[in-house]
């Protein structure tokens, strides 16, 4: 029937022509299984970072913000740089989630479970900032607003840090709630597996009893549907009000109406950085590289061009603005920032998020996975970057020249961050020996195979 | 109840006839159910096993409750033992002292003098403890004005590192083994004749001269030597030779026109500085009604306070001093037709012009000098005479007693102790170890005194090396007099009972003359000879005494200056030492208010430096914070380099008062020791001399300065004009910013205010503001110690200076200018506007909380701890803040104070408020800021409160004027004005409404600051496009 139009085979997502059987071998082993070697060297190193960045909070919370570089000039420095940075790298698993779940991209299904994982660990490690960067953090709680004894006190709903507080706390509540969801049928399936009864039995009340019913199975896709339609403005939203805590000061370099959807696009840039940099890791050590393959990391290395194409315009046009408005305060900010004395974290964050980023046009480096894991470090590295400049070089330079000042790091600003890099790779690590890292139920949906072989064949 | 015979029953007695009471009736009657309940306690069991026996158990009526009730108190109980705060004991008054009403304030006027600084002060005490000075606005000399040293003086009363009794030989020991030891050995070299001799600082007090007196009386050997560490002697024995008086005129600064000053830092440490700079800022007000101003010429090596206030300010060498004096002399001789000095090189251009215009404000115009050189002094005092200035701006027959020091009696006094002649020597107020140039081998020629006395309050330089130290009482413990000006005196009176055991000098010597007197009843003696005609009480009441000032005389000058030429020989480069605004000639060091006041010029605290020009460090190659070492004939010092503008090529400055090294814990070891680089010249001290400067060492010593950053990069932040520019438009310098508004269609022009999103905030019965008037300002920092007393305001170290987390809730902005101006920075690289010209125009700017009516910080808060007053003040209230520090960051004006640690009971600052001592000074109105918590000014609101509470009592509305916030109340120049905007006629609305000079900082952000600024304006003929 030469006249019908047969559309193109899409290469299929799994490789290795996985039954059903072999997909849960594979993704249950490294639940099941001992841990090797290169998880233990990882593991302690990253739970002494952890351990020592909190000995370096328990020694701010002991001592004062003081024991922070932080001054009369520059309030805010590695702080909230570090908070930026973490919201950011959180926005990869919800847009992954949420909305390629609602645009029906199947490919999502081999990384959606760690992004999501990785959201929730790196909210974790971001919430730590604004929690204890507070002069007074045991009274951080003033800042919800509870019904108290202080007479007619309450919170300052104009303030954005205090939409922070829920923007950053819905996000949290949403994400954990929908990747606990997704892991449902999978933790029913590890359970099944158990062999020890306290295995069973702690599997069994994690999995809430799934029974893989049709009514249950109903019921997630239903929850599931409704819980992407929340998380998909998330994705838009949370990084827009942590926007809003420079875009609506009055500082030069910070008031600046571009900053939402310039700073939605580069969170979803350093996300799926830091997802391409933690699943190259994890497929090589974890043996899954025939779930997540060179198809899935080209994916999202054509995310990182339209993201980090997106934030270098958003550079351009910052530039342009500061000209453009003949404001000589933000002329100056913009000046400053690439010739001033911080021009060289300046000229890092063009480098690492501008430039690098477009070599990705290149199918050669694209599909390389070498280039991808060195180029995704470089966009980490460039959007910290980003964050140290619109924060540290907008304040150290404001209106009065006067209180001009220069702001450098003391050791325990650097080991706190250090301790969350820790913190959120032990439990990276913890949750890749603990829950299945690939969201087996639904992958197991996509390994239908084609009939084209059977095509070949004339049957 | 006693038990009685119930009528009808027979006596119940028992064998013993004693009286038997019986519980009731049915005790009596042997009833058989009480006889059965008589041996239980209670009549019903209590329901104990319900909670705590076997029913309890069985059955679950009350137990999970109980359970919860006990584990809830249990709990509330453990934590609330756990959180107990800290015991601190506060004594209530058993009988309350007159006069004394907890939570009121008295004030007690006083004067301080010691030896350096004067003022009459008023003394603000709460529940018996000085806690703030204050001007007595009654004195003609300072005029209700402070000085940031006298300010600070209150906290050295409470200095840790005083002495808590006398010593003798090192040892404490009673006052009355003291006496005795010392009365002995002076009887014993009075017998033998031996030298005594008593070394004090200028002495004001006429009750004290006569002690001395008396004290000679009794021992006919004693000499009194008065010696200042900053000598103006020259001028004593300039206007002995020039008319006959030996003593120091009194000066008008007001009624000058044309002021010229060399070497003479008058704004700030010059004899009597808060008098001159308030007259001085008299001549510099403008307003509405007032469009003349004086004109200033200042020639001077180092940048000085005083020269970066001037119009004019020619830097000039040490050695070129004389010079452009005799060329002046000349200029102004060749006028006058008067005889003129020898040949002198200098800039003639400068000259005639200054000539020019002195000649032409003959008697309205005044030269002064600061040189410690008599030449020089007779050259002025000549210049002065041409001019006709004796008897206008010079009074010398009211004559000035703040400087008596007389530096030939001085040497003598040094020559005898290098021989040994000495016998007993007393210190009072001085500390010659460590102020002579050669103080090292002074101390070691005082092992052979056999009598060394020091009335030091604490074991200093000189004092340690003394037999005995017998501790005068704090100026503030003190009953005094003093003599400032000729028939100008003052009283103190103690304003709290000496806190250690101490005494007051005077009565130490009174003792030790043999008659031993209480000194108040001494004064008072005194003061009935001398005012018969007033009262005692009233003298001390008021603390001032004035008898009315004779009109001065002119004086014909009558010395020969003709024979006076150049002579000094010009160096490659010339050192010359000058005093600091906080920590002056070094015996107030060890206070940390003083030593954290930035210098007024290079903005930095806690050290000095060596000030070279730009263009020397470049030719030179030394960079800021290399250690070189500054060669004199005699001395050498190790000391940083610091590149400061201004300061003229070939010249280099050093501070003095810094190296302490036995003032105290605070003061030890800060910067370095100046005071050898001073030297014995003509036997007169000399400030300046030719050195050689080594580098020893390349490193990056790095200073503590609240300012990194020096020019205003084009931006209008101090609004300035030249004097004929304001006087065709008193807007010059100041022209309304319209801003483009496009509503609907319709495109308008308006000023920033009027184009706003928000709502105005609902303004009560007051509505406070402030004014700032740049043109008055000279940048002293009186108002910032004094800010910094009121409010409690923590010191933080250098340390933490360095680290930019300074407290002071007021500061004062210094900028230069830089050779780009705006306009060619646009095209060129803006980084060249950052770079300070060599020799720049210095403008200071007061920047205190603005209390903004659209504030940025009181939006951003998520807690509310900032809020907007009903009266305009924006609000910080501390036990709501938690500190996100966003209300900082979104501050225009950086005025927002972090506690990045806790500041109190902290050894790691361990300034006053780490003592029981220290905290005696702390204003108990307002609260000590905890760690993690904002501050910020706020406008003294402890004051205006205060005052609206009285004027409530009394049922009437506060007056304008009635009070003042800290800073505008010791501000020598008036340029701070405090105020409420709606009292319509009040001083603020007269200097806000006309909209000539006055505007808001940054305007442009339309945060409607309630503190404004105005202008200024330097009489220059140059327009501002030139």
């Amino acid at each position: 029937m030469s006249g019908n139009h047969e559309a193109v085979v899409r290469d299929p997502l799994i490789l290795g022509k996985k039954t059903y059987h072999q997909m849960t071998e594979d993704i249950c082993r490294p639940v099941e299984g001992k841990a090797n070697k290169y998880w233990w060297i990882s593991f302690f190193i990253a739970f002494a970072a952890m351990l020592w960045g909190f000995t370096c909070l328990a020694y701010t919370i002991g001592n004062g913000i003081g024991t922070w570089g932080a001054n009369k000039t520059v309030g805010w420095a590695w702080d909230i740089t570090n908070f930026v940075w973490w919201i950011g790298i959180g926005h990869a698993g919800t847009l992954i989630s949420a909305i390629l779940l609602l645009f029906r991209q199947r490919w999502r299904m081999s990384i959606n479970r760690s992004a999501e994982a990785m959201t929730i660990f790196a909210v974790i490690c971001a919430g730590l900032f604004p929690l204890f960067h507070t002069g007074r953090p045991w009274l951080d709680y003033w800042m919800l607003p509870l019904p108290n004894q202080f007479g007619s006190l309450w919170v300052n709903f104009n303030s954005p840090l205090l939409w922070d507080v829920f923007a950053i706390s819905t996000y949290f509540s949403v994400s954990l709630v929908f990747w606990y969801l997704g892991l449902l049928p999978d933790l029913a399936t590890v359970r099944d597996r158990c062999v020890t009864p306290t295995k069973r039995f702690i599997y069994g009340i994690l999995s809430f009893g799934w029974k893989g019913t049709a009514r249950d199975w109903h019921r997630f896709e239903e929850v599931s549907l409704v819980l992407a339609g929340l998380s998909t403005p998330l994705v838009l939203s949370v990084h827009t009000i942590v926007s809003f805590d420079f875009a609506t000061s009055i500082v030069p370099g910070w008031h600046t109406t571009i900053f939402p959807p310039y700073f939605v696009a580069g969170a979803i840039f350093s996300g799926f950085a830091m997802v391409l940099t933690l699943m190259i890791v994890a497929r090589k050590v974890l043996n899954l590289e025939e779930y997540i393959s060179l198809q899935h990391i080209e994916l999202m290395n054509k995310i990182i061009i339209l993201t980090g194409s997106i934030v270098g315009i958003a550079y351009i046009t910052e530039f342009f603005m500061a000209w453009y408005s003949g404001v000589q305060y933000e002329s100056y900010a913009f000046m400053n920032r690439a010739f001033g004395p911080y021009w060289w974290a300046y000229w890092s964050m063009m480098t690492c998020n501008v430039i690098t980023p477009q070599l990705f046009w290149f199918k050669k480096i694209r599909t390389s996975v070498m280039a991808t894991f060195i180029i995704s470090i470089f966009v980490n590295i460039g959007m910290w970057f980003e964050r140290f400049v619109i924060i540290v070089t907008s304040l150290h330079r404001d209106f009065l020249p006067s209180s001009w000042v220069m702001y450098s790091p003391t050791y325990i600003e650097v080991g706190i961050f250090v301790g969350t890099i820790g913190l959120f790779f032990t439990c990276f690590l913890i949750f890749s020996r603990v829950f299945p890292v690939i969201a087996l139920a639904e992958l197991k949906t996509i390994i239908k195979k084609t009939g084209n072989q059977y095509k070949k064949k004339g049957i | 109840m006693r038990g009685k015979n119930i009528s009808g029953l027979k006596d119940h007695q028992d064998p013993k006839m004693e009286k038997k009471y019986w519980k009731g009736v049915e005790e009596l009657q042997n009833d058989a159910e009480f006889v059965r309940l008589k041996n239980n306690e209670f009549y019903e069991n209590l329901p104990l096993d319900e909670v705590i026996g076997k029913k309890a158990e069985e059955s679950n009526l009350t137990p999970r409750r109980d359970f919860l009730k006990f584990l809830g108190f249990g709990v509330a109980a453990a934590s609330l033992a756990a959180c107990e705060a800290p015991v601190r004991k506060t004594i209530p008054y058993l009988i309350r002292p007159e006069q004394i009403v907890p939570g009121i304030a008295n004030y007690y006027a006083s004067t301080y003098f010691d030896g350096y600084d004067y003022a009459s002060l008023l003394v603000k005490t709460r529940e018996g403890r000085p806690i703030k000075i204050e001007g007595n606005p009654l004195s003609s000399v300072t005029k209700g004005k402070v000085s940031a040293r006298v300010q600070a003086s209150v906290l050295s009363l409470y200095d840790n590192a005083r002495l808590r009794g006398p010593m003798m030989n090192g040892n404490a020991a009673p006052w009355t083994n003291i006496d005795k030891a010392i009365t002995d050995k002076l009887t014993a070299i009075a017998a033998a004749g031996g030298k005594i001799r008593i070394l004090s600082s200028t002495v004001i007090s006429p009750s004290t001269l006569k002690v001395i007196e008396d004290f000679s009386k009794k021992y006919p050997t004693t000499k009194h030597i008065q010696y200042d560490a900053i000598s103006c002697s020259a001028m004593i024995q300039a206007n002995k030779e020039s008319f006959g008086v030996s003593v120091l005129p009194t000066y008008s600064f007001n009624k000058a026109n044309v002021i010229v000053a060399f070497d003479c830092d008058f704004l700030l440490n010059w004899i009597s500085p808060v008098e001159y700079a308030s007259q001085y800022a008299e001549t510099r007000k403008l307003n509405s009604g007032r469009k003349e101003m004086s004109k200033h010429y200042q020639f001077e090596s180092a940048l000085s306070l005083t020269g970066s206030n001037a119009d004019v300010r020619t830097g000039i060498k040490p050695s070129q001093q004389l010079s452009y004096i005799i060329a002046l002399h000349n200029a102004i001789a060749s006028k006058a037709g008067a005889k003129s000095a020898g040949s002198a090189t200098a800039d003639g251009k400068v000259i005639e012009k200054l000539a020019e215009e002195l000649w032409s404000n003959k008697g309205k115009s005044l030269v002064v000098c600061g040189i410690n050189d008599a030449s020089a002094q007779k050259l002025v005092n000549s210049i002065n005479s041409m001019l006709g200035n004796y008897g206008s701006t010079i009074d010398l027959d009211n004559a000035s007693n703040l400087r008596k020091g007389n530096d030939a009696d001085l040497a003598m006094l040094l020559d005898e102790a290098d021989k040994g002649e000495v016998a007993a020597l007393f210190f009072y107020n001085c500390n010659p170890v460590y102020t002579l140039p050669n103080g090292e081998a002074f101390a070691k020629s005082m092992n052979r005194i056999d009598l060394s006395v020091s009335f030091a309050d604490r074991p200093d330089e000189t004092a340690s090396v003394c037999k005995f130290i017998c501790p005068d009482n704090h100026p503030l413990e003190s009953w005094s007099d003093a003599e400032p000006r000729k028939g100008v005196y003052s009283t103190g009176q103690p304003t709290i009972s000496p806190l250690f055991d101490t005494r007051q000098m005077q009565e130490s010597l009174l003792a030790w003359a043999g008659t031993p007197a209480v000194f108040h009843d001494y004064m008072a003696a005194n003061w009935k000879a001398w005012a018969p005609e007033a009262t005692w009480d009233k003298i001390i009441q008021d603390g001032v005494y004035e008898k009315t000032a004779s009109s001065p005389s002119s004086y014909s000058f009558n010395a020969d200056v003709s024979g006076i030429s150049e002579s000094k020989a010009a160096g490659a480069i010339e050192v010359v030492v000058y005093e600091k605004a906080g920590v002056g000639n070094g015996a107030q060091a060890n206070n940390p208010w003083l030593q954290e006041l930035p210098d007024p010029v290079s903005k930095i605290t806690w050290d000095n430096y060596l000030a070279v020009s730009p263009k020397d460090a470049r030719e030179k190659g030394w960079r800021q914070g290399n250690i070189v070492t500054v060669k004199t004939a005699k001395a050498a010092v190790n000391v940083p380099v610091l590149i400061q503008p201004g300061q003229t090529p070939g010249s280099v400055s050093i501070a003095l008062g810094y190296g302490r090294t036995k003032a105290g814990k605070t003061a030890d070891n800060i910067g370095w020791n100046a005071y050898p680089l001073v030297s014995m010249v003509n036997g007169l001290l000399s400030y300046s001399a030719t050195a050689e400067i080594l580098k020893t060492a390349d490193e990056d010593y790095v200073f503590a300065a609240t300012q990194s950053h020096h020019t205003m990069m084009g931006r209008a932040i101090v609004k300035e004009t030249s004097l004929e520019e304001y006087k065709k438009n008193p807007n010059a310098g100041n022209e309304e910013e319209l801003f483009e508004v496009k509503v609907g269609k319709e495109i308008s022009k308006k000023p920033a205010n009027e184009v706003t999103l928000w709502d105005e905030h609902e303004l009560g019965n007051h509505h406070w503001g402030m004014s700032i008037d740049l043109n008055s300002c000279i940048g002293c920092g009186a108002c910032v110690v004094a800010c910094t007393a009121e409010n409690n305001v923590p010191m933080v170290g250098k340390d933490e200076v360095m680290r930019s987390r300074e407290m002071h809730w007021m500061r004062i902005d210094r900028y230069y200018s830089s050779d780009f101006d705006p306009k060619e920075g646009e095209k060129g690289d803006v980084k060249l506007m950052e770079n300070p010209s060599d020799m720049p125009r210095v403008v200071f700017q007061p920047v205190m909380c603005q209390h903004c009516n659209h504030a940025p910080c009181e939006t951003v808060c998520p807690v509310i701890a900032t809020s907007h007053s009903s009266e305009g003040l924006n609000q910080m209230i501390y036990n709501r803040c938690v500190g996100t520090r966003y209300c900082a960051n979104n501050c225009p004006y950086k005025v927002r104070r972090f506690n990045w640690f806790r500041y109190s009971d902290n050894p790691k600052f361990d300034y006053n408020m780490n003592n029981d001592l220290g905290k005696m000074v702390l204003n108990p109105d307002v609260v000590v800021r905890s760690r993690g918590v904002m501050e910020k000014c706020s406008m003294c609101v402890q004051r205006i409160q205060e005052t609206k509470l009285n004027a409530k009592k009394a049922g009437r509305k506060i007056k304008d004027g009635e009070f003042n916030v800290a800073c505008a109340q010791t501000c020598p120049t008036n340029a701070i004005t405090f105020g409420d905007y709606n009292i319509p006629d009040s001083k603020i609305n007269q200097m806000w409404k006309p909209k000539e000079r006055s505007y808001h900082l940054l305007e442009e952000l339309n945060v409607q600051p309630n503190v404004f600024y105005q202008t200024k304006v330097r009489n220059i003929e140059e327009s501002r496009e030139a």
